[in-house]
């Protein structure tokens, strides 16, 4: 039961990741029509968000030891960080907490990035075929990943979890099982919570306010919405621009997780597609439930005792399920009738 | 007849033509494979010797490739006379003179692996076939280096291994034109399971994920034949995917299986990622059947564990080679190292430099670049002044035998280079086995 029970916290865990992708996918195509394989890319760029606000919090003054020599013979460095020397304790905290406050770094930065996107180069990809749209996007991720990798190199950069949030929870003993049974990570709990919130908030962003409802009319129908006099391609380049934040906070949060590195992005890609199509094309809600449902069913393909019946079977689990479902139902669990069907 | 004479000159003439193409489209190939006056492929004819190193250059161990490039160009400087001659200085062997090989300047061509069995092959393809490469060198992967190997053998060159640490290199897929200068997994397991039991006691149980390719697979075969044969248990084996990125649901079946031991048969990123998670999971802070749970990583390399922070800390783990060693080789490599390019080098650096250097000299003893004449001077070549003590290249299957460094994440690092700790040298005697242990056949050597 405990062995359950964390696979199912795995799960969850890891489809709050590719939900938050999905998501984001979802919105792009199901407004703008617009296969995008960039969408990993933004997710990437979100997290080195997270990069790039440690190096700053973390730069250095160097001053060279004559006294005390390299084994190569150059003077040894002593470093201290700025913004400890500046603030004292305050500035300790905020390099310890460098992650969640890249969020507010990323929320701008992906939001320029996206609309920048999708004004500078998806817009003249709109009437062009599915195929086109991919070449280019595919292009631009792997121009985006090449300019990171060239910045920070290939090898993942770790991003230390707040010093609070760096141990387990034994909430195994909140559901009466004995000490140290069923323990989280901390932080992943908090990604889980994180993941649940920015979903609801998105859901409710196009639920409840009347910009969400011109969207939500305007993927069911752009034309008439265009003829009621509203300028439909300004919304959608916004909703370009929140999909990109979306991947890029999801990206940030997920750092201390899993090291970035410049391929991280093309890592969730893959899967995050393949939820879309589980989930139904254009469906957002089919997005977040296929989400969710592969993290788990990925989880517990994973298990001991189900990979000792089908060997292999964790890593092909996902597109498994993927065949039956369209095979089962053509446009995926949630799909709407005439999406991708001309 | 009338009719029948056309077609008779059409097919004599088509007959002719394709023979006419047929030896046009060969002569090209003749000329290049310089293969009139050769005796054996790509054999240098100008001033000049062309070595081709063929490291990552993209992927998930460019970093380690940029490193391997860094050296081997360092070595080719040293062999040609310039820089300050690092550890050409060092060397027991005096026969390089600092003036190239056999008269002839060294120069070098690249490739990128892309730690990619295909991408490598088909990179150190062209670096034999088109650019003239009459050795050829480097990789970060045990799979890479024994596809690159079975090619270089087909093709008739000489192929000094670079970062490849399965002992199926130098075993099952040995070839006699390849070399190997970095240890294995086997050496691993007999040079680690003492200081595991001196530290952790022989009353474990262990649980291994395993990275699932030949490397993977070797490594855990090696740690579970030594920590066994001392009396640890297994619970379980799991081979993982490579580049799984998040291990968790291969890390929570461990909280609960009465193991007390995680081994993590994982290198370079996925050891990064397995390493950080595990932690995360709390697994160094859980007491287990009366015993503090414990994390070993056999393998250590000095990039990869700075990638992993301070989550290496007290953690375990071997090294073909490490920076802070203080004998004269390894001290003047660092410092020519260094010099250089601002930080210290790598044990994929080490092994890469040392692999240039070994296959110049053997060239240079043999009087010859031709791969049966540097062979024979590799095999059963004895050694010193290289950074690790007296080196034997074993002439039944072309590895080398030396000392095992066993190592352990530094608790209090000085630099950011200072990750690792030397805490045990181990003899050569203790890591060496028969060479019949790991099967395979050398074979013939192949000239080309």
């Amino acid at each position: 039961m405990d062995a359950f029970i964390l696979q199912v916290l795995n799960g969850l865990d890891k489809g709050g990741a590719y939900a938050l992708i999905a998501l984001g996918l979802t919105l792009v195509f199901g407004t703008l029509g617009v296969v995008n394989f960039a969408h990993g890319a933004l997710f990437m760029l979100g997290a080195f968000c997270a990069v790039i606000v440690k190096k700053v919090l973390t730069l250095e003054r160097v001053e060279l030891d004559p006294t005390q020599l390299t084994a190569w013979g150059s003077p040894v460095e002593i470093r201290t960080h700025y913004i400890e020397e500046w603030f004292g304790d305050f500035g300790t905290l905020l390099i310890d907490f460098s992650v969640p406050a890249s969020i507010f770094l990323a929320i701008p930065i992906m939001l320029i990035l996206g609309i920048v996107m999708e004004r500078g180069l998806i817009r003249h990809f709109y009437k062009r075929p599915h195929a086109d749209q991919i070449l280019v996007t595919f292009g631009l991720a792997i121009v985006i990943q090449e300019i990171v990798k060239a910045q920070f190199g290939a090898n993942p950069i770790p991003q230390a979890t707040p010093e609070m949030f760096s141990g387990s929870a034994d909430i195994g003993v909140l559901m009466g099982f004995a000490q140290n049974t069923v323990v989280y990570p901390w932080w992943r709990i908090i990604y889980l919570i994180f993941a649940g919130v920015i979903l609801s908030s998105v859901f409710a962003f196009l639920q409840f306010t009347t910009f969400g409802m011109v969207v939500r009319a305007g993927m069911a129908d752009r034309e008439t919405v265009g003829l009621l006099g509203i300028d439909i391609d300004r919304k959608f380049t916004i909703v370009f621009g929140l999909a990109a934040v979306v991947a890029g906070v999801a990206g940030v949060m997920y750092t201390p997780i899993l090291a970035p590195d410049y391929h991280i992005g093309m890592d969730f890609l893959v899967l995050s597609f393949v939820v879309v199509v589980v989930g139904g094309m254009g469906s957002l809600g089919g997005a977040v439930a296929a989400g969710f449902l592969l993290g788990i069913l990925q989880s517990f393909a994973s298990m001991n005792e189900v990979k000792s019946l089908l060997p292999g079977i964790d890593q092909v689990i996902i597109y498994l399920i993927a065949v039956v479902v369209l095979l089962v139902r053509p446009r995926g669990l949630m799909g709407r009738k005439g999406v991708m069907e001309d | 007849m009338s009719n029948e004479t056309p077609t008779n000159n059409s097919r004599r003439n088509i007959l002719k033509g394709t023979v006419a193409i047929a030896a046009a489209s060969t002569m090209p190939l003749i000329f290049s494979n310089k293969a009139f006056a050769a005796n054996y492929t790509n054999e240098p004819t100008g001033s000049t010797v062309t070595f081709g190193f063929n490291v990552p250059q993209t992927g998930a161990y460019a970093d380690e490739g940029a490193d391997e490039l860094r050296a081997y160009k360092l070595a080719v400087q040293h062999i040609n006379g310039e820089g300050d001659g690092g550890m050409m200085n060092t060397f027991s062997s005096k026969a390089l003179k600092g003036n190239g090989v056999n008269g002839k300047k060294v120069v070098y061509v690249t490739g990128d692996t892309q730690t990619k069995s295909d991408a490598a092959r088909a990179s150190a393809k062209r670096m034999i076939e088109k650019d003239g490469a009459v050795m050829i060198t480097g990789g970060s992967s045990s799979g890479v280096a024994i596809a690159v190997q079975g090619l270089c053998q087909e093709a008739g060159v000489i192929f000094m291994a670079g970062l490849t640490h399965s002992n199926d290199t130098t075993g099952k897929d040995k070839k006699a034109n390849g070399f190997r200068h970095f240890f294995n997994t086997e050496m691993t397991g007999a040079a680690l399971a003492p200081v595991l039991k001196n530290n952790y006691g022989t009353d474990r149980v262990a649980y291994h994920l395993t990275a699932d390719y030949t490397w993977g697979h070797s490594q855990e075969g090696s740690i579970r034949k030594y920590t066994e044969s001392m009396g640890w248990k297994t619970a379980q084996a799991v081979p993982t995917p490579v580049g799984a990125g998040d291990f968790s649901q291969y890390i929570t079946p461990v909280l609960n299986s009465g193991a007390d031991v995680l081994v993590l048969n994982h290198y370079g990123k996925d050891m990064v990622n397995s390493l950080t998670q595990a932690i995360q999971f709390g697994l160094r802070d859980r007491q287990v059947n009366g015993k503090q749970f414990e994390i070993v990583v056999p393998l250590y390399s000095r990039l990869m564990a700075a990638g992993a922070g301070e989550n290496v800390k007290g953690i375990f783990g071997s090294t073909n080679w490490h920076w802070s060693l203080q004998d004269a080789g390894s001290k003047a490599f660092v410092k020519s190292f260094g010099k250089a390019y601002g930080f210290p080098p790598s044990q994929a650096a080490h092994t890469t430099y040392c692999q240039a250097i070994l296959y110049a000299d053997a060239c240079q003893r043999a009087g010859s670049f031709k791969p049966s004449a540097v062979g024979a001077a590799l095999e059963g070549f004895k050694f010193d002044g290289l950074g690790n003590g007296p080196t034997e290249y074993r002439a039944e299957d072309h590895q080398c035998f030396k000392d095992v460094l066993v190592v352990k994440g530094k608790e209090n690092p000085s630099s950011k280079f200072d990750v690792l700790e030397v805490v045990e040298v181990t003899p050569r005697a203790q890591v060496e086995y028969e060479a019949s242990m790991l099967g395979g056949n050398l074979g013939p050597y192949n000239n080309g």
